[in-house]
Formats: structure tokens, sequence, C-alpha cells
């Protein structure tokens, strides 16, 4: 019933995926360390490009940020003979390439969706991440994202295979539905979004102490920089562009949330009778959901952008991560046959 | 706020007063409802339900799992009873939790009731006039034309319709603004939320759910004496159950039969027979996981399953003092070893109980002593006696679980346990009589439910979920335009726009449609 052969060469592009994310999270450092020169030539044209708007306000769009971050680009490649800022994003598309297989083979293994056991789930977490970071990537520059992202997915690879690894196996007759086809989906691609927020809620983070450190003067990180001088922080956007981001990944990853508690309803009521019924998985994902949406309200209505909201957005993050790790492990619910 | 100042989000209806207004009795009031209805106060009330719902699924809870509640208590002698005081063991059902779902119901229909009214006057409302000096809007834009100031406002008007603003023409300017849907969406999405809390409310008091346990060959029709176990809603009556009745052919399990995962089922299905009604005719049905059964506006719903040995009982006369199927109830889901008891309270000269012990497939223990299951499947059913002689302790009134023997009143009988095949008999001791172990019959455990509140609740999930993709779609944005003569006979224009989040990129496009290309961007006096 389970094909050896195609479960075993799913094991080897798992490592194969893995290696890739590490050349290309060396590469987003090896850009960072050889890209240094990029924050001040940045910085010149920065300004040029604020007068030629004729204002002195900061760059109010995201095609302005944009445009001087590409010719930023343009400039510090003329100096440098390896773009490894590219060469990392080749990297990573390219391990995206080879997680997708490893996804596809443990699926023709098992003759089944991938997504049966928490081995399964968290690589399709990773899996949605990555594509969730690639997928920005084509809208804005946000290669800054790059090398945090490639950490965290390695250590979610990581983690699958030390200690969640299972052989693929059939699925238990509770799972045997089609909604996990539509609500593990929903969940999985919700969780890769949220994770790419938090991501950058982070970095969002560092960067606001950064600035407010630099002084009042100049709150964009990209000029602050030239006199900030060096280290990562010192390569990432201005804060108020991270936090914007920030909370539009957020928006898309909450439909796609309420989705799937909606759609873990519909199929509750299926399997067990009822379509909510307060086991634990089920509360933790209704915490997860009104922290999320404690987010969004508090920067749409209360006004709090920043400092605050970010604590709400890693504080709900929290309850997504332990709604996956504890509620598996710790709690005994009818969610709890995940590990198998 | 019938038009609310420059695009200011109209979160709170009015910000409530720091102090009431007015005093007496009618200012706390409308002060404290007020508070009550504000954003804010809904927000904390839902958190509140979250970090209420925390112990919820920590503690053990009464009604999912009660005898993980009574073991909680037995280990916790102290804190047990104290934890219980508060109803942290039933925390979803407590008179807290629902204070906190009654206030927040409350206070969001407190807040989003009016706001809809409000939009729904907005939408109607005209544009709001252009403010005078556009160039200091987040987004402005001025060039100079040959038009006429009227030929440039009809312009504007046209292009701006086109791009389904809804426009306003004064002395001198147009007036335009569009994604009344933004706001829209985020009403619909509240609203429904509302619609969800009252349809689970109104489900859970108008509904039933029960469990009834049906062996083999039997059945069972829909009145409460089949019930193991019956929660009805606060307004339903056991007279109002449908009059159905479904017996239960045949269950069969399949489990994988090698490798590291021998053991796991990987299905389970029940062949039933139901009627809706007594004079109904019979139907069959496939009850599996997964697949419910719909009968009477109830839903059958297969949950568990065991095995049910069937025994042959002959007291000291020699009478047949018992015969039949006793469920056992499993130990351990991946082997199914299982445990009963057997109760004769018909046997002569004295009432005869029996513990005993189900192997589906028996096999040696490690230790080559005891007797393990090796598999859930029934490829070697053995069982196990511990008899007992004396009084049950039926008679006292009390109730008694089926599954356990009182022993109080009973004495083991002595005779060394041992595996039994299917048709061995062992003969007690004095002459107290005999058991058979005939064979076994399989049952299952099934949850019936009846929710008027589901179709409801998923009607208004999805409709929140539309309403609020909706909302954070569409951005609302206003633009104007405004003409006036300038030096040479020229016409200057002067565009602004202002767009809830942020610069829109339409804008631009406006912008572009109606100079051309040849206008200075940006505000000159920011
Ligand atoms: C109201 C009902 C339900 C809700 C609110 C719900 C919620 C969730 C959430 C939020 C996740 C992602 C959790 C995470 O990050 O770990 C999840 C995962 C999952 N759900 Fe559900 N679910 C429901 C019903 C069901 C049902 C009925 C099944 C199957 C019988 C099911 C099977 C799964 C599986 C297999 C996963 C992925 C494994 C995991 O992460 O534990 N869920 N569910």
């Amino acid at each position: 019933m389970i094909d050896k052969d195609l479960a075993s060469l799913s094991n080897q592009l798992m490592l194969g995926t893995v290696l890739l994310y590490v050349i290309a999270m060396v590469g987003y450092a090896a850009d960072l360390a050889f890209g240094r020169k990029r924050a001040a030539a940045a910085a010149e044209v920065q300004e040029r490009v604020l007068v030629g708007t004729g204002g002195g306000s900061e760059p109010e769009s995201e095609s302005d940020v944009d445009s001087f971050d590409e010719a930023a680009e343009a400039e510090a490649t003329e100096r440098r003979e390896v773009d490894w800022g590219r060469f990392a994003v080749l990297m990573t598309v390219i391990g995206w390439g080879v997680h997708l297989a490893e996804i596809v083979t443990r699926g023709m293994a098992a003759h089944r969706l991938p997504w049966g056991n928490m081995y399964e789930f968290m690589s399709a977490i990773c899996f949605a991440a990555v594509t969730a970071y690639l997928v920005i990537l084509t809208r804005q520059k946000v290669r800054f994202l790059g090398p945090f992202v490639m950490v965290a997915a390695i250590i979610g690879l990581g983690v699958a295979t030390i200690w969640l690894y299972n052989d693929p196996g059939p699925l238990r007759p509770a799972l045997n539905s089609y909604w996990i086809a539509i609500h593990v989906t929903a969940a999985i691609t919700a969780t890769g979004t949220f994770s790419i927020a938090a991501v950058t809620t982070v970095l969002y983070l560092l960067a606001a102490r950064r600035e407010a450190a630099v002084g009042a003067g100049t709150p964009d990180g990209a000029a602050a920089s030239a006199t900030a001088g060096e280290g990562l922080l010192a390569r990432l956007p201005s804060a108020e562009r991270l936090d914007r981001l920030a909370n539009r990944i957020t928006m898309f990853g909450f439909p796609i949330w309420t989705f799937a508690i909606m759609a873990g309803a519909i199929w509750a009521d299926q399997a067990w009778g009822r379509y909510w019924g307060w086991d634990p998985k089920e509360t933790w994902s209704f915490i997860t959901w009104v922290g999320y949406a404690g987010y969004l309200h508090a920067r749409a209505t209360a006004g709090w952008r920043g400092r605050k909201a970010a604590v709400i957005s890693l504080l709900a993050f929290g309850c997504l991560l332990f709604n996956f790790f504890g509620i598996n492990f710790l709690v005994s619910g009818m969610h709890s046959y995940a590990g198998g | 706020m019938a038009r609310p100042d420059l695009l200011a989000e109209s979160a709170e209806p009015k910000p409530p007063p720091v102090r009431p207004a007015g005093i007496g009795l009618a200012g706390w009031a409308r002060w404290g409802w007020r508070q009550l209805t504000s954003m804010r106060t809904a927000l904390v009330l839902l958190f509140l339900v979250a970090v209420a719902a925390v112990p919820g699924s920590m503690l053990p809870q009464r009604g999912q799992a009660p005898e993980k509640v009574a073991q909680y208590l037995d280990e916790h002698r102290t804190l047990g009873p104290l934890l219980d005081r508060i109803s942290l063991f039933d925390v979803f059902a407590a008179p807290w939790f629902a204070a906190i779902y009654i206030l927040l119901f409350v206070s969001l229909a407190g807040c989003v009731i009016p706001r809809s009214w409000q939009h729904f006057r907005m939408i109607r409302a005209r544009p709001p006039a252009a403010p005078r000096h556009l160039t200091r809007l987040p987004q402005a834009a001025s060039y100079e034309t040959d038009e006429t100031p009227d030929e440039v406002l009809a312009r504007a008007a046209a292009e701006l319709r086109g791009r389904r603003f809804r426009v306003d023409r004064g002395a001198g300017w147009v007036a335009a603004e569009k994604g009344y849907l933004r706001e829209t969406g985020n009403l619909v999405f509240h609203l429904a939320l509302l619609a969800l809390l009252f349809a689970v409310a109104a489900g859970a008091m108008y509904g039933y759910k029960g469990n009834v346990l049906l062996t083999e060959g039997k059945g069972f029709s829909n009145t409460l004496a089949y019930y193991d176990a019956f929660h009805p809603g606060r307004e339903f009556t056991a007279s109002k159950l449908p009059p159905f009745s479904v017996s239960l052919d045949r269950f069969s399990a399949r489990y994988v039969t090698a490798g590291e995962r021998r053991g796991q089922p990987t299905d389970f299905a029940a062949k039933v027979r139901v009627k809706n009604s007594p004079s109904a005719p019979e139907r069959p049905y496939d009850l599996r996981v997964n697949h419910p059964l719909s009968v009477g506006g109830a839903k059958v719903y297969l949950l568990g399953n065991g095995y049910a040995p069937t025994f042959t009982v002959r007291d000291g006369k020699g009478n047949v003092a018992f015969q039949g199927p006793v469920p056992f109830l499993p130990d351990e889901e991946t082997t199914f070893t299982s445990e009963g008891v057997i109760k004769v309270p018909d046997a002569q000269p004295t009432q005869l109980g029996f513990i005993g012990l189900f192997w589906p497939t028996a096999a040696p223990g490690p230790d080559g002593k005891t007797t393990v299951s090796a598999f859930p499947a029934p490829l070697n059913p053995m069982v196990a006696l511990f008899p007992f002689k004396g009084d049950l302790g039926l008679d006292s009134g009390l109730p008694q679980s089926v599954y356990r023997l009182d022993a109080a009143k009973m004495q083991r009988i002595d005779v060394k346990p041992r595996p039994l095949r299917v048709g061995e008999t062992v003969t007690l001791p004095g002459g107290a009589g005999s058991i058979t172990y005939t064979g076994y019959r399989q049952w299952v455990s099934l949850a019936v439910n009846h929710d008027p509140g589901r179709g409801p609740a998923l009607v208004a999930a999805v409709i929140a979920i539309v309403g609020i993709v909706t909302s954070f779609l569409v951005r609302r944005r206003r633009v104007w335009v405004r003409a006036g003569a300038g030096d040479e006979g020229r016409t200057v224009v002067e565009v602004g726009g202002l767009t809830l989040g942020g610069p829109h990129a339409e804008f631009d496009d406006v912008v572009r449609g109606l100079s051309g290309g040849d206008a200075t961007k940006g505000s000159d006096e920011a």
C-alpha cells in the first residue's frame, strides 16, 4: 500500500530542501555582509527621490520606496561581481521546487494528501511560509525578509525531521474525508502566512528601536543607516514600511484562518456530531482568531500603530504556535491523533 | 456623524464622554450604555472570552470527559473542589462565561446596529464638499490648461463617474467618493458574527443530543429509555423526540496489518437499517465516520466501537439464567483489550457476577505468563472470567453502572481464571453453576444530535467571511478637483485625494486622465 521507494525519495528530497535553504541563507548573509556600501548608496538616491517629488515628506507610496531600492540595487551591483542577493533568491526558488517535490512524493507514497501527521503539517507549513515570501517578493522588494524566512524554515524542517518524523501511512478513519483537503490546507496556508507576518513584525520592532535610538530627525531606516553605520538592522527598510507590510500580510492571513476554523466546524459537524465543542484545538484556534482580530482592530480603529499592535500580533502568533505544538503534545483532545 | 470629517474612520459612533452627562439615574444609564457599546468594550469582552476559554482547554471538562474530571478531583483533594466552586470544570456552561458572552452580544449589537444605520444614511448623502486648499491633502497635483474651468470640471466629473465614484458638483469644484463597500463589508461581518452567536445559542436551546450503545442484531428507537446519556436543550422536551428507529446488522473495521503502524484503524463501517417512524418502510444505510445518517431532523454519528462477547450462564439448578451479548469497554484503543461485567441476577440459589477480560487477538505476553491482545481485529478472540457470588446489590434502588461490579456483598469464587476459546465452559465449584463463552458480537456507540442552529450558523459564518474579505479589499477614497482662472487666460486645476490607510495609486491615474500627464505631483507646503 505504501510505496517504500517514493517514501525514501521524499526523505532525500527533504534533506535536499534543507541544504538548499541553508545555501540560500548563506547567500542572503553574504549579501548583507558585502552589500554594506549599498546602504549609503540608498541614502544618496533617496535624497534625490525626495527632492524630485518636491517635498520634505517621506516617500508615501510603496512604489516610491521600491524605486529608490531599485536604483540603489543597480548602483550596488555595478561595484560587485557576485550579486549574492540574486543568488540567494535563486537558491530559495530552487529549494522551494525541491520542497514541493518532497511534498508531492510523500503524498504519492501514501496515496493521499500529505497532511496526515505532524511531520507532514510542519513541512507543509514551512512550504506555505516560503511560498508566501516568494509571492510577496514578486510584488514588493522584500528580500530583506529572506534570511529570516530561511532560518525559520530550516528550524521548522529540522524540528519536523528530528522530532516529528513518521513513516507515511494511511489515514485514521476520522481524517478520511475530503474536508482534510479544505480545512487543513486552509490552516496550513494561514499558518505559513502568519509566520511571515510574525517575522516582519519582529523586524519592525527591531527597526523601530533602532530608529528611536538613531534619533527622531530621520525616520527613514535607509537614510538613518548612513549615519548609524553598518549592521544588519541598517539594511532594513523603515519601521513604518515594515509595520504596514506586517499588517497587509496579516490581513491576507486572517480571512483564510477564519475560513479554516469554519471548515473545521463543518467537518466536526460531520465527523463528531457537533460543529463546535470547545475541544482544546478548537478553543485555541478561537483564541488565536481573537488575537489577530484584536490586532486588526487595534490598527484600524484604535489607531494603535506600531509597538502595541506589534505585541498583540506576536501574542496571537504565540497562541498559534501553542495550538500546534502545545495542544498536540500536552493536551489530549479529539485533534490529538495528529501525531500518528 | 452623518458626514464624518474628512474620512475619519467612523469607528466609534460617538466618543464616550469622560463623565456621566448630567446627574441622576438616566445620566448614569446613558453613560453606562455608551461605555458598554463602545468598540473598545466589545474588544475587551472578546479578549475576555478568549482568556476565559483558556482554563477550559487546560483542565478536564465535564462536557467532554467527565471521567477525567472525577480523576482530577480525586488527585487534587484541596485544589479540585475550589476550582469546581468557580465552575472551572464546566467553563463553557459556567454562569460567568455566559455573562461575558451575553455582554459581548449586547455590546456588539449596541455598537454595530447604530453604526449600520449611520452608514446607510451616509451612503445616501452627498460626498463632502471640496476643502479650500487641495494641495495640502496627502495626495495632490496641479496643472494648467487652456480648457475653461467648466470644461475641466465636466470632464473631471465624467472621468470620476467612469471610475464608479459618486460625484457631486459645486461652484468651481467637483467632489467624488467611493469605496463604501469597505464599511458595508465591515458591518456585514460584525452583524454576521452577531447572527452566529445567536444561532449557536438558539441551537443549543432548542436541540438535543444523546449517546446510544448498540450491539449487532439489536435496535434502538428514539425514546429516552434507549439513551445512555441524554442532554436536551432548555426548550426541548423528550416528548418532541421524532419516532425513528435504527437497528445494527453488522459492524466492520479495517486495520493496517503490517509495519510500524500495525493495528491503526483505516475504516469503520456499520450496516444499519433505519425507519423514520414505526409504520414507515425500512431502508438500509451505511453508517461511517464522516458519513452520518440524517433522520427525523436529527443526525446519527458513528463514534466508537467495541466487542460484546456472548455467554450462556447456567445457575446451580441447571437452568439458563442468562444468555446473550455483554458489551465490554476497550481499555486500550490500539489492541482493544476490553473489560466488562456480566451480572446474573436471576441465578439460583445465589446471584452470580463475573468480571471479564476480552482479547480480540489473544497472544502470550512478553513474560510468557500473561495474555495480551496483539491486534484489534478478532483473529483469536479469547475471554478470561473472574466469578463472584452473592448479592449484586441491584435491589438497593441506587443506579448502578452496567460496567462495574459492586463487590461489597459478593464473594469471589475460587477458580483460577484462564483464557477461554469460543465454546469453552467454566464450571463453578460447589455446584454454583457454569458459564459458557459462546462467541462475540461487536457494538457501536452512536451520537444522536439535533441542532436547529447549525444551518443558520453556517450561513452566518459564510457571510462573515465574505464581509471581512470585501472590507479588506476595498478602500474608501475621496477625490476633489478645483478649477479656476489663472494667469494669461489659462485655467489652474488642483486635484486632491484622500484615502483611508495611505495613498492609493488610482489617484495618479485620475490625474493622468485629466491633465494628460504634465501635472506636478506632491503637496507644495507639507
Ligand atoms: C470546529 C472544529 C474545528 C476547528 C475550529 C479546527 C481548528 C483547527 C486549526 C486552527 C488547525 C490548525 C492548527 C494548528 O496550527 O495546529 C487545525 C488543524 C487540523 N485539524 Fe482541525 N479544527 C476543527 C475540526 C477538525 C476536524 C473535525 C478534523 C478531523 C476529523 C480536524 C482535523 C485537523 C487536522 C488533521 C489538522 C492538522 C493537524 C494539526 O495541526 O493538529 N479538525 N484544526
